[in-house]
């Protein structure tokens, strides 16, 4: 039984949560306002950006002019969503295997796909990046949608894994019960059922990839830079243009702001492997 | 036509043998109940009938024909499970038509039968939800009604009401019963709980470890336990199971006398002893009486109040007429 | 059908770590060709006796250790404070969760100059404002700065985990610990603390994964100075390979992050192969 809790008691806890999480979010919230000032009024005080000075869009026409954000911005679509989606076609199969017809093995097998997780990016730099100099993979999209993917294709397979194997296995043998031909299994059954834990694993890994900031940075220069890297480029003195960089700030965030708030839940799971629930 | 035969059909997993060789004959119309404690096989043993396990050895037959080999969809049996096994992306009517999409029918025969499955079982307000808004006995209804529209040559039943709660599986265990004697099907029922044995079932199998302990009616099943486990199993409260000097005196290892075989009296009877817990049920009382010829306390039913008080000195009778008689291997003298 | 997945991991992780632990044997500089010739362990001593090295393996563990401890804790905080009734509850959550979607660079640069820097910076108007000394926070105090960046940053993955394990835990045990006698405190202590241990220990182990690696906030702030003050062991083999262009000192240094990765690594996938097993 849920007990009963007097509203004073509830408001009091509104209110302390209320106020910490509009602290742990007010930095997006501030370059939220300053995205919307000019130049001036954004160095101005705190108080005075909000209460006078007017609004404009200004900054966010102004980034797209000076630097080309829809290159940077279609560069980070590319490379998340083709590492994704590359990952998944990889995966899919792996993942299939493993959660239905296991073998002595599997364990291991997905054990240590995990572990090659773990293994730190900065380790390999130099091997990586000398074979992209070698290759000129340097600053391409093609480049780094693969090292994303690989980077990604471990917590991909064991989302995918841990889906499939919630999948009961009495709805697959009610299908063969019913007269259903393997392919007719996977086709009316498995495949419906196991769409919206593809759609999470998806998701999550569009969000990963994103962010991604270790790869992104080291591997591109002008023509291949996600907006991880275009961001970058504000480190200095740029950054002192607090609109425009709110501007390219939100613009960069935003897609993904989004999409994280639907995936809360999977998040959990692709990123604790399983070990939270 | 719903004949089942199996014969010298065993199971093992691995090197485990879950069920040693076993021949088992199920009539056509027949309502068969598979009961026993769990682990005791039953479900494997209707898994192996269904075809979704192979068996290790021996042959299953339906209808005379040898259908060892044939896959589950072909064997013209239709099944529910216990956790149900509904499609959660598809709608009830989507539900119950998918075995006869799977067989191909044409659309309006398709609807006819999912139309006449749904009043049948009182679904038809409930057709385009989706499992996952339904309650538990409507889900169970929308299993059974999958199974009804392929029009089957048996029903299997996988302790199907496990998870309803109290109330509603003697309603549901009405239902079954019922649709049983309207569709006059075999349908073979997989329990382990007695009662739903003893209510519903034609012919009661009891299995422990793999093994038929035996096979008959509930009455008698109830009247003439071959053994001391179906002795121990079939009936409610169990049947009093007496050994020692006590049992010696009649012969045999183990003495056994149900509940409602034994007079309760504060005059002289057979044993004294003192009452321990009652449980009163209105109608009857079940008195646990401590006494000098059983280390059990022995459990006696009698009809309404007696007024007997925790402690008091009573004498139990019980009637020769009905009593058991086991050898030193459990099984009955008769 | 395992195979593809099996290949290319196996690629990705064998070609490339084999290689480092080659180059890591050789002494290799991109821009001063020398032949490449085999060193032994050369490579290692200089790496790990260079002052540097030190530096940054000190700046490593305050990273970490500070990311962790005021995550875990504020995690605790944010999951039990999430967990009592309140309206608004679905709100309050996505706030405290947003900073995680952010992605590095942005939420370094952000903190950096919109609230840090010591003239038009938020803290340094307010500092201002109440007349103290307004910090130069990249300046002066590097490290702390980088700490409570990133920690802001992670804090939402901590909570949110934690706050999962919170609504796994039975309502009546904590009732039933209640009709014991069991005070606030010795319910948190005997009752939450050890339902939460598991996710606690899950949410330091993958932190630090992740920790280890941090750079990106690293590069858009500091640039690890100044001198070696924010650089961490990532930081520093980025330093020597792709600035300095030492290809054998990079991958010492890359081969000493592998290792200890792997001291982390080992904990986390046991319990990660126990649960699988559950």
């Amino acid at each position: 039984m849920a007990r009963s809790v007097s509203n004073r008691a509830k408001a009091l806890n509104t209110a302390v949560a209320g106020t910490l999480g509009f602290l742990m979010f007010f930095p997006i919230l501030w370059i939220i306002v300053l995205s919307f000032k000019t130049e001036e009024d954004a160095i101005r005080a705190p108080l005075e950006v909000l209460f006078n000075s007017g609004w404009t869009l200004e900054s966010f026409f102004t980034v797209q002019e000076r630097s080309d954000y829809f290159k940077h911005f279609s560069n980070s679509v590319i490379i998340s969503l083709g590492s994704t989606f590359l990952g998944l076609l990889i995966a899919v199969p792996a993942a299939w295997a493993m959660a239905f017809v296991p073998a002595k093995h599997t364990k291991n097998v997905l054990m240590w796909m995990l572990s090659t997780k773990m293994l730190p990016p900065v380790g390999v730099l130099v091997p990586i990046y000398l074979i992209f100099r070698d290759y000129g993979l340097l600053d391409t999209r093609i480049g780094l949608v693969f090292v994303l993917m690989m980077m990604n294709l471990p917590i991909i397979i064991w989302m995918l894994y841990t889906y499939f194997k919630e999948i009961p296995g009495e709805i697959l043998e009610a299908a063969r019960m019913d007269g259903a031909s393997l392919r007719e299994e996977i086709l009316y059954v498995l495949t419906p059922m196991a769409i919206p834990g593809m759609a999470s694993t998806v998701l999550l890994n569009i969000i990963l990839a994103w962010n991604e900031a270790f790869w992104t940075l080291n591997l591109t220069a002008a023509k291949a830079a996600p907006l991880t890297a275009f961001i970058a480029s504000y480190s200095s003195p740029e950054g002192l243009f607090y609109a425009k960089l709110s501007a390219a700030s939100i613009m960069a965030i935003a897609p993904i702001l989004i999409m994280g708030w639907f995936s809360q839940k999977q998040l959990v799971r692709g990123l604790t492997f399983g070990a939270v629930k | 036509m719903g004949q089942i035969q199996l014969n010298q059909v065993s199971k093992s997993f691995g090197s485990v043998e879950v069920i040693p060789p076993l021949d088992l004959t199920i009539e056509d119309g027949e309502f068969v109940v598979f009961v026993g404690p769990s682990g005791c096989g039953k479900s494997t043993l209707l898994r192996l009938i269904a075809g979704l396990e192979d068996v290790t050895d021996g042959h299953v037959m339906i209808d005379g024909d040898d259908a060892t080999d044939i896959v589950p969809a072909k064997r013209g049996l239709a099944m529910v499970f216990q956790s149900y096994a509904l499609y959660p992306h598809m709608s009830v009517r989507k539900n119950i038509a998918f075995p006869l999409r799977m067989a191909g029918l044409d659309k309006s025969e398709q609807d006819r039968r999912v139309t006449e499955a749904a009043r049948v079982l009182n679904l038809t307000d409930y057709l385009e939800r989706r499992p996952g808004q339904l309650s538990g006995g409507q889900r169970q209804r929308v299993a059974i009604g999958r199974a009804i529209v392929r029009e089957p040559e048996a029903f299997l039943f996988d302790e199907p009401l496990s998870n309803l709660d109290a109330a509603l599986r003697v309603g549901m265990r009405l239902e079954i019963s019922e649709l049983h004697k309207r569709l006059a099907t075999t349908m073979i029922y997989v329990t382990h709980d007695q009662v739903e044995a003893m209510t519903m079932a034609d012919k009661i199998v009891v299995l422990q470890a793999g093994v038929i302990e035996q096979v008959g009616s509930p009455l008698e099943l109830y009247q003439r336990p071959r053994n001391t486990f179906v002795a121990g199993f079939i009936g409610s409260p169990k049947m009093n199971l007496i050994g020692g000097s006590e049992a010696a005196k009649h012969d045999a290892a183990t003495i056994g006398i149900r509940p409602e075989h034994i007079e309760i009296s504060e005059g002289p009877g057979a044993w004294e002893g003192t009452v321990g817990v009652s449980e009163h049920l209105g109608s009857d009382t079940f008195f646990h009486v401590q006494t000098a010829a059983s280390s059990e306390p022995i459990t006696v039913r009698a009809q309404g109040e007696l007024g007997l008080r925790y402690g008091q000195k009573v004498y139990l009778s019980p009637s020769m007429e009905h009593l058991h008689r086991f050898d030193s291997k459990g099984l009955r003298i008769e | 059908m395992i195979s593809p997945s099996v290949i290319l991991l196996l690629g990705w992780m064998i070609i490339p770590l084999s290689l480092t632990i080659y180059f890591s044997f050789l002494r290799y500089n991109l821009i001063t060709p020398t032949g490449n010739p085999f060193v032994g362990w050369e490579n290692y001593y200089w790496f790990l006796t260079d002052p540097s090295f030190k530096a940054a393996m000190i700046n490593t563990l305050v990273m970490v250790g500070g990311i962790l401890l005021i995550t875990v804790i504020g995690g605790i905080g944010f999951a039990l404070l999430l967990d009592r009734p309140m309206w608004g509850q679905g709100i309050i959550r996505i706030m405290v969760i947003a900073p995680f979607f952010v992605m590095p660079t942005v939420s370094a640069l952000v903190w950096k100059n919109m609230f840090m820097n010591p003239v038009n910076g938020i803290f340094g108007r307010i500092a201002t404002g109440l007349g103290f000394e307004p910090i130069d926070f990249m300046g002066q105090i590097p490290l702390l700065s980088i700490v409570l960046i990133v920690s802001w940053m992670w804090l939402p993955f901590a909570t949110l985990i934690l706050f999962t394990a919170m609504q796994s835990l039975d309502q009546e045990q904590l009732e039933a610990a209640e009709m014991d006698g069991a005070g606030w405190t010795s319910r948190f202590i005997f009752i939450v603390l050890p339902h939460l241990a598991r996710a606690i220990t899950v949410v330091i182990l993958i932190q630090t994964i992740f920790l280890l690696s941090i750079f990106a906030e690293i590069l858009v702030t500091t640039n690890g100075g100044p001198g070696t003050a924010s650089t961490n062991l990532t930081y520093l083999i980025y330093v020597s390979s792709l600035l300095q262009f030492d290809v054998g000192m990079g991958s010492a240094g890359g081969v000493i992050a592998i290792i200890l990765a792997n001291i982390v690594a080992i904990f986390l996938m046991r319990m990660i192969g126990k649960n699988l097993d559950a």
